[in-house]
């Protein structure tokens, strides 16, 4: 590879498989940063795929905000990475 | 929208292909029939499943063509979802879905998904559409969303396309750009039509400048396309004085 091709896609590429644990939409959610606080809607996240399972990253620290893993039997999350997510209540 | 409203666990379902249309030579819509679909707003994705037969499976997040859905009537309501698909070199999903599938093939799906690269008809303020390639697929969504409503919320597409034949849904947008709320350029990057003004270039200053709407119409700008080609033209709208909360981007890699 010559050329630096960014690898990951947006918090967007992670709304189906948390559309499956949570029962609202991730994706429009504010999420802050544990790393360097920065706050953000989760859509405009860096999503990585080509791990084994999908990590989420800060836009701001790069810092991993969370993690999700599937298995035949299991679906493991980890939202080290996050402080809190704030999600609107329906009106 | 009442439908959409009710919250459960989403999960896969069985969909199954009623049509497939070529929209150019490497770019494909599969209209799917999906009985439990319960509406989807324009700019919303769904996942995509494939199984091999030895239990493999492989998964991609698709934006979906077809205008809002769930309550009324016009294109893209009750259980019909269009997806338009390019296919990725090397990839994995995409190549079954522009050269394989055909109509009456089963096809599972999960969504919609997304909440954030959405527009709603009652939503305020003009709309800046910047599309790359087919990046244009959930704008089109939006656009047809927009006819759909008999909206008169002024808004422009601004679509970077390498060449004439590379454009998707070609007919349907210079349709909709008779419409006098729509407007619709087409940038072309390596190769423009005869008796195109503007050389082949990528979108830059200058261009934005001249043709979409301006930090003060206060837009609400939606960039959809490779990462690189969002980055750019993100970077690019703020350094022109867009809000960065105004900009909503979604990056396919």
């Amino acid at each position: 590879m010559t050329v630096e091709v960014p690898t990951y896609l947006d918090g967007n590429a992670a709304a189906g498989v948390l559309r499956e644990i949570f029962a609202v939409d991730i994706t429009a959610a504010i999420g802050r940063c544990a790393g360097c606080g920065q706050t953000g809607v989760f859509a405009e996240t860096r999503v990585y795929l080509d791990a084994p399972g999908l990590v989420a990253r800060c836009q701001g620290c790069d810092e991993v905000l969370l993690r999700v893993v599937t298995t035949p039997a299991d679906t493991y999350l980890d939202l080290r990475g996050l402080t809190y997510l704030r999600v609107p209540n329906p009106a | 929208m009442e439908r959409t409203a009710i919250r459960r666990r989403l999960t896969w379902q069985a969909g199954t292909v009623t049509e497939v249309r070529a929209e150019t030579a490497s770019a494909r819509t599969v209209v799917l029939d999906v009985p439990d679909w319960p509406g989807h707003l324009a700019g919303q994705h769904l996942d995509v499943r494939l199984t091999a037969p030895d239990g493999y499976q492989a998964s991609r997040s698709y934006s979906i063509a077809s205008a809002w859905s769930g309550s009324g009537t016009g294109p893209g309501i009750g259980t019909t979802v269009e997806l338009t698909v390019e296919q990725v070199p090397g990839g994995e999903v995409s190549p079954y879905l522009v050269d394989v599938i055909r109509p009456g093939d089963p096809l599972e799906v999960r969504g919609p998904v997304g909440g954030w690269f959405v527009w709603k008809p009652e939503q305020e303020g003009p709309i800046q559409l910047i599309g790359g390639g087919s990046g244009v697929v959930p704008l089109m969504a939006m656009l047809r969303a927009h006819a759909a409503a008999a909206s008169t919320t002024p808004a422009r597409l601004l679509y970077s396309v390498r060449r004439p034949e590379a454009v998707i849904y070609v007919s349907d947008l210079k349709e909709l750009a008779a419409s006098d709320d729509i407007e619709v350029t087409f940038a072309y990057t390596r190769e423009a039509p005869p008796g195109e003004q503007r050389a082949p270039a990528r979108i830059d200053a200058g261009l934005l400048a001249s043709v979409t709407f301006q930090p003060e119409d206060a837009p609400t700008t939606y960039v959809c396309g490779p990462t690189p080609f969002v980055e750019t033209v993100a970077d690019l709208l703020v350094a022109a004085g867009h809000d960065p909360a105004r900009i909503r981007t979604e990056r396919f890699g």
